[in-house]
């Protein structure tokens, strides 16, 4: 068993304690969906609709952002230098401790 | 008035199939989309990818998908109220449905099938003060009926598909083009941006990269857009603004037509996936119940089980067995 502890803060300021696995290949956006968060996810996770944007508030980075990220990015409302497209980061054992925030949701 | 036998809201997946399974029973549908295309995420937001768990396609592009269903369907003959948004469902004193969009269509039948899906596709919209008063006077979030723009000077923002491919159509077709985008990275395929490049190198399209429009000017119509690029204030005169940055789909209307909902959802009865409103059906991404996987293939057996409900409803009287589509064939409405 390898799971960690993950704090997600959702967008009436209240701060959710999540508990994700590193071995079923699933990433930040699914793991809030799992939980009934509000994350619509409604690209299943391509990097293609941004209603997955979280402002990562710990100095970690998780990885880059990768191309696809950074062209949805750049086309997203209310984005910030600490966001992430949350199906862009996979659930890792780095991530121990971090702390998410939800980012506004489009009109 | 439209009169059909089953209104079907949403020309997605579920919708196109549910035509075909009605039509083995002599049922004649009419598709209502919000968006001017058939297909629903498959053709709003995917429609290069591929899909690997269709039974018996190993692999099968969504638009390749959408194609297939569309001439799977066509031998019934399915009408289509493209571009509107199914605004109400109201009961008329002999028992039908009538359905009314966004622009006033009235369609009626004794059996209304909701295959909406995530929800209808609305535009994401730039944060511009005055936009909404140009909303009907030269911008647009959807290219409807390209044909009516000929020759029109115009221009377009945004680096998805829809944005790149409009931008390489209009190029192609009127000559000239602005293209705006806020980066100089590009969400849509290689092979658009690559042919935009292509256009601009002839002077056929005018690319600004980290531009943006920030204001619109015009006494009622459109007649100026103001970008803000990174070597100052760029004016443009056009009439015609397409902001192109995708739509996203919202459960709109469906929330108010007296339908039991949960989690953004329409409750249905698995027997025949009915809704709390007896002649009201739910198929596709658009229904829950418990089990539910929101799943093409699951939305297929929907379709052709609420069918068969909807059948006993139109003809109470009539008797019914299923036919193999291998034994009987497929005959087409004339
Ligand atoms: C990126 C991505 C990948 C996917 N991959 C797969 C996969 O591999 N396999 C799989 O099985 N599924 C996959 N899915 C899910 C699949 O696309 C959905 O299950 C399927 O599209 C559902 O079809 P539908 O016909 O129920 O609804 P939709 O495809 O959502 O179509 C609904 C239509 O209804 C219209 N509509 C809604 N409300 C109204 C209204 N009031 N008036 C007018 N029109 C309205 C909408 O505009 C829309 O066009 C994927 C989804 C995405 C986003
Ligand atoms: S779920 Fe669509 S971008 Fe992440």
């Amino acid at each position: 068993m390898s799971d960690i502890n993950i704090t997600v803060i959702d967008r009436e300021g209240v701060s959710h304690k999540l508990i994700a696995p590193t071995d079923m290949n699933m990433n930040l956006m699914e793991v809030c969906k799992s939980y009934d968060l509000p994350v619509e996810g409604v690209c299943g996770g391509m990097a293609m609709c941004a209603s997955c944007q979280v402002y990562v508030h710990t100095d970690k980075h998780f990885g880059e952002r990768n191309d696809d990220e950074e062209a949805m990015l750049d086309e997203a409302y209310h984005v910030k230098s600490n966001s992430r497209l949350g199906c862009q980061i996979p659930i890792s054992t780095e991530m121990e401790g971090a702390e998410f925030e939800l980012a506004p949701e489009e009109s | 008035m439209i009169k059909t036998d089953i209104v079907i809201i949403g020309a997605g997946p579920v919708g196109l199939f549910a035509v075909f399974e009605a039509g083995l029973m002599k049922l004649h549908c009419h598709l209502i989309d919000a968006i001017p295309q058939a297909g629903g995420q498959l053709s709003e937001i995917y429609p290069k990818k591929p899909i690997y768990d269709i039974p018996g396609y190993p692999t099968i592009l969504a638009g390749e998908l959408v194609d297939n269903l569309m001439e799977q369907a066509a031998p019934f003959k399915p009408g289509f109220t493209l571009g509107e948004r199914a605004e109400t469902i109201d009961e008329l004193p002999n028992g039908n449905f009538v359905v009314t969009t966004s622009q006033g269509t009235k369609h009626e039948a004794p059996v209304v099938m909701i295959a909406g899906g995530l929800g209808s596709f609305e535009p994401r919209k730039p944060i511009i003060e005055n936009l909404s008063d140009f909303e009907q006077n030269g911008v647009n979030y959807i290219v409807k009926d390209p044909d009516q723009y000929q020759g029109k000077e115009m221009v377009i923002s945004g680096g998805g598909d829809s944005a790149l491919d409009w931008a390489v159509y209009f190029a192609e077709k009127n000559g000239f083009v602005h293209l705006i985008h806020r980066s100089d990275r590009f969400r849509a395929h290689k092979d658009s941006v690559a042919k935009a490049y292509k256009l601009e190198e002839q002077g056929k399209l005018k690319l600004y990269t980290f531009a943006e429009v920030k204001q619109l000017e015009g006494k009622q119509q459109l007649e100026k857009v103001i970008l803000e690029t990174k070597d100052g204030i760029v004016p443009i005169d056009t009439a015609l603004w397409f902001p192109l940055f995708g739509l996203s789909p919202k459960l709109g209307p469906i929330a108010d037509w007296g339908l039991e909902i949960e989690k953004n959802a329409i409750v249905v009865d698995t027997f025949d996936y009915q809704t709390n409103r007896s002649g009201v059906f739910a198929i596709g991404d658009v229904n829950t119940y418990p089990g539910k996987l929101k799943l093409i293939l699951c939305g297929f057996h929907e379709a052709t089980l609420a069918v068969q409900s909807a059948y006993k409803r139109i003809n109470p009287d009539k008797k019914f067995t299923l036919k193999y589509t291998t034994v009987q064939g497929v005959q087409g409405f004339d």
